[in-house]
C-alpha cells in the first residue's frame, strides 16, 4: 500500500466540505463571527473616548469663567449634561454614574485671574475606569491653555506665562491612583461568569438531544419549566464559587478596595448568574448539537465582552454600540460591581442597572420555556 | 367511540404525516388488557411514529381514540404517568451508575417508597451486583435489562417497547421474553415492536405494518391463514439456476433461498402447482408446506409496495 495517496486525501476533502455545507449554522458563524469582529473593532471600539458626560458647578459668574464652560461645550472630550448647584449634587452624580466628570470653578474665578492667582478649577473624576479619565484630562488642561490664552491678550498676555493662567486640580475619585487592576478584577467576575455559565447550560439541552436521552425525558411526566430550572439551579451555585474566588482574589492578591456591601453584591449576582444560564438554555433549545450551541455561545459572548465596557470605555464607543451594549447583561453588572466595590453604592444607586438585568432574564427564561418543545413534531 | 373496560388501547383512524410523506396511515389498533401485542413491518414503515403518538412524544394529524381509558389527543401528560416506554436507542444516561439512573426515572415519577422501590427494580431484574456500574460500560444485553427495568418502576399499566432486542445475543433475547410474558401474565399490557420472526411468533397477536398502512392482524394462525399462501420447498442441486428460472411465472410470487433450500410461495394455487410442475427435474426434490409468518410477511410487503410506493 502507498503511504501516501491523492484519490484517498481527495475523499476526506471531498467528504469535509459535503459536512461543512451541511452544517449551515456553522458555516454562518464562520462567516458572521469574522465580519462581527470586524464591525465591533471597526467602527464601536475607541480607547480615547470623547463626549463624556460631564457636570459643570460654577461659583462665578465672570466672563473667563463663561468662556470656559463655552469651550467646554464645544470640545469633543465633554458632554456638558448637568450644572449642579451644590457640592451634594455634584456628588450625587458621580455616585450614580450619570456624570464621568464634575468641573467645579471657584468663587471670583475671572478676578482671580486678573490678579494673576493662577485659581484653581477642581476636577472630580470617577476615576473606576481609568481609561476613561486620562485622556480627558489632558484635553481639559489644552482646552483651559488656549481659550485663556485667547482672551489673555494686550495689558494681560503676561499672565499667559508661567505654565497656564488657572491651574488644574484633579480628584480621582474611587481608585485614586489609576489604578487597572480595580477596574479589571472586578469586571472580570461579570466577564467569567459570562462566558462559563453561558457554555455549561449551552450544553445541557443539546446534549440530552445528541445522546438520545431526549426522547426518554419527553416521554416522562417532567414538565419544561422542570427541566429548565432543574438544569439551572446546580450550576448557580458553580457561579458563587467563580464570584467567591474572584472576590478573594481581589481582596488579597490585587487588594482592590471594597467600599460596598458584600451581602448587596452576592444576591445581585444570583440575578446576573441566572440571567446567563437562561441565555445558555435558550441557546440550548435552538441548536441542534453541541458544536452550534458553543458557537452561539462565543457569538454572544464577542459582543459582551468588547461593548459592556470591560475592554474599552463604554462611554467611547458609538451611540449604536451603546445600544447594543446596553442590551447585554454584562454591561450592567459591570458597573453594579464596580458601583458596590469602588463606590461603595447602595441598592438605591444599582436599582437603575438592575432592572435590566431582570427584565433579560425573564425574556430570555421566556423564550426558552417556549422553544423547549414537550413532542418530538 | 365505546371503550370496552379491557382495552387498553382503542385507537381509530390516527394518522401521521411529516411534510406531505403520510408515514402512519389511518391506523385501527384495539389491544386488550394482559395481551402482548407485536409490532411488526420493515424498516420505515411507522411503527416507531405510531408508538411515539401512543406515549405523547407525538401528536396525530387525524384520527381518535384512548390509552389507558385517557385521550391520546388531549391526555398526553395524565397517559405519561401511566406508560413506560422503551426507545429504541439506549437512552437512560451513560454517565450515571445503573442505580442512579433508577434513582432519578424514580424521582421523576413521584415513586412512593423510592428506595425500596429501586432495590426491588435492581432485584427483579437482577442487577444488584452491579449497581454502581456506569450505565455507559454496560454490553448491549445489559443496557437493555436496565432500560426495562427503568421504564417498569413507576408501574406503569401499559408498557411500549420499540425494538427491546435489537443488538442483543439470543440467550438475553430469551430471557428477555419470558420476563416480558410475566409481566403480562400479572396484568401488564405490552405493545412491542420487533423484526425477528421468533418473536413475532411469541406475541399474542400481532399486526403488520408496511408504508404506513397495517396490512393484516391477528394471531400468527389468523395473519397466516388470512394470508392464504401456498409454499413449495426444493432441496437438490443448482437451486441458484431453478431459482432464477421460477421468477416471474405466473403463479410465482416469492422465491427465497432458505439455506440449502428454495421456497417457492404464490397465493394462487393452482398457478402455482403449474409453475413448479414445469420445473419439476429429478435432481430436485420437491415438497408442499404450510407458510410461515416470514413468507407471508414478505409477500405482504412486496404487495405493499406494488400499492403504496
Amino acid at each position: 500500500m502507498k503511504r501516501f495517496t491523492f484519490h484517498r486525501l481527495w475523499a476526506m476533502v471531498l467528504k469535509e466540505f459535503i459536512q461543512m455545507r451541511r452544517d449551515r449554522v456553522t458555516f454562518g458563524m464562520m462567516v458572521g463571527i469574522p465580519l462581527m469582529q470586524l464591525m465591533l473593532f471597526g467602527f464601536a471600539i475607541n480607547s480615547d473616548p470623547r463626549h463624556l458626560p460631564t457636570a459643570i458647578r460654577s461659583a462665578d459668574q465672570g466672563p473667563f469663567s463663561r468662556t470656559l464652560v463655552a469651550a467646554l461645550r464645544h470640545s469633543d472630550y465633554f458632554q456638558i449634561v448637568a450644572e449642579a448647584e451644590t457640592e451634594a449634587e455634584a456628588a450625587r452624580l458621580l455616585q450614580f454614574g450619570e456624570v464621568q466628570f464634575v468641573i467645579n470653578i471657584p468663587e471670583d474665578f475671572t478676578r482671580r485671574i486678573l490678579r494673576g492667582e493662577r485659581p484653581a478649577v477642581l476636577i472630580e473624576a470617577d476615576a473606576t475606569d481609568p481609561a476613561a479619565t486620562g485622556p480627558a484630562l489632558a484635553a481639559m488642561r489644552a482646552i483651559a491653555d488656549s481659550v485663556l490664552d485667547r482672551d489673555l491678550t494686550g495689558p494681560l498676555a503676561p499672565l499667559r506665562a508661567r505654565g497656564g493662567a488657572i491651574e488644574l486640580r484633579l480628584h480621582a475619585h474611587y481608585n485614586p491612583e489609576n489604578i487597572t487592576q480595580y477596574n479589571v478584577v472586578p469586571g472580570l467576575m461579570g466577564v467569567v461568569l459570562t462566558m462559563t455559565m453561558v457554555i455549561i447550560t449551552g450544553l445541557a439541552i443539546t446534549r440530552e438531544r445528541e445522546r438520545g436521552t431526549m426522547e426518554n425525558l419527553l416521554a416522562t411526566p417532567v414538565r419544561p419549566f422542570e427541566v429548565m430550572v432543574g438544569k439551572i439551579l446546580p450550576f448557580i451555585l458553580v457561579g458563587y464559587i467563580q464570584v467567591t474566588l474572584i472576590l478573594l482574589a481581589a481582596r488579597f492578591i490585587f487588594g482592590v478596595p471594597m467600599v460596598g456591601s458584600l451581602l448587596l453584591l452576592y444576591p445581585v449576582a444570583l440575578l446576573f448568574i441566572a440571567a446567563n444560564l437562561a441565555v445558555g438554555i435558550t441557546f440550548s433549545t435552538l441548536a441542534q448539537n453541541q458544536l452550534q450551541a458553543v458557537q452561539m455561545a462565543f457569538f454572544f459572548f464577542l459582543p459582551s465582552l468588547l461593548l459592556s465596557g470591560f475592554m474599552f470605555p463604554f462611554r467611547g464607543m458609538p451611540e449604536w454600540a451603546q445600544w447594543i451594549g446596553s442590551g447585554l447583561p454584562l454591561t450592567h453588572f459591570l458597573r453594579i460591581v464596580r458601583g458596590i466595590l469602588l463606590k461603595g453604592n447602595g441598592l438605591g444607586e444599582i436599582w437603575p442597572e438592575l432592572w435590566p438585568i431582570a427584565l433579560f432574564l425573564v425574556v430570555a427564561m421566556t423564550v426558552a420555556v417556549k422553544r423547549y418543545r414537550q413532542t418530538l413534531d | 367511540m365505546s371503550t370496552a373496560p379491557d382495552l387498553v388501547i382503542d385507537v381509530t383512524g390516527v394518522t401521521k404525516k411529516f411534510g406531505d410523506k403520510t408515514v402512519v396511515n389511518a391506523i385501527d389498533l384495539q389491544v386488550r388488557r394482559g395481551e402482548i401485542y407485536g409490532f411488526l413491518g420493515p424498516n420505515g414503515s411507522g411503527k416507531t411514529t405510531f408508538i411515539r403518538m401512543l406515549c405523547g412524544l407525538l401528536t396525530p394529524d387525524a384520527g381518535a381514540g384512548t390509552c389507558l381509558g385517557l385521550d391520546v389527543r388531549t391526555q398526553q401528560a395524565a397517559i405519561k404517568l401511566q406508560v413506560g416506554y422503551m426507545t429504541q436507542r439506549f437512552s437512560y444516561y451513560e454517565d450515571l451508575t445503573i442505580r442512579e439512573n433508577l434513582d432519578f426515572v424514580a424521582r421523576i415519577y413521584g415513586v412512593p417508597g423510592r428506595r425500596a422501590a429501586v432495590e426491588r427494580s435492581l432485584e427483579r431484574l437482577g442487577l444488584q451486583h452491579r449497581s454502581h456500574q456506569l450505565a455507559g460500560q454496560l454490553s448491549g444485553g445489559w443496557k437493555q435489562r436496565l432500560a426495562l427495568a427503568a421504564c417498569l418502576i413507576h408501574q406503569p399499566r401499559l408498557l411500549l417497547l420499540d425494538e427491546p432486542t435489537a443488538g442483543v445475543d439470543p440467550k438475553a433475547r430469551r430471557d428477555f421474553w419470558e420476563e416480558i410474558h410475566r409481566l403480562a401474565a400479572d396484568g401488564l399490557t405490552v405493545l412491542i415492536t420487533t423484526h425477528y420472526m421468533d418473536e413475532a411468533e411469541r406475541c399474542h397477536r400481532l399486526a403488520y405494518l408496511a408504508y404506513g398502512n397495517l396490512l393484516a392482524r391477528g394471531t400468527v394462525a389468523d395473519v397466516v391463514a388470512a394470508a392464504r399462501l401456498n409454499t413449495w420447498v426444493a432441496t437438490g442441486p443448482g437451486l441458484r439456476a431453478l431459482a432464477d428460472a421460477l421468477r416471474g411465472r405466473p403463479g410465482v410470487e416469492q422465491v427465497v433461498p432458505f439455506g440449502n433450500s428454495l421456497h417457492v410461495s404464490g397465493r394462487d394455487a393452482a398457478l402455482l402447482d403449474r409453475a413448479v410442475a414445469e420445473r419439476r427435474a429429478p435432481e430436485h426434490e420437491w415438497r408442499r408446506i404450510e407458510a410461515g409468518l416470514e413468507h407471508v410477511f414478505i409477500s405482504l410487503m412486496e404487495s405493499a409496495e406494488d400499492n403504496f410506493t
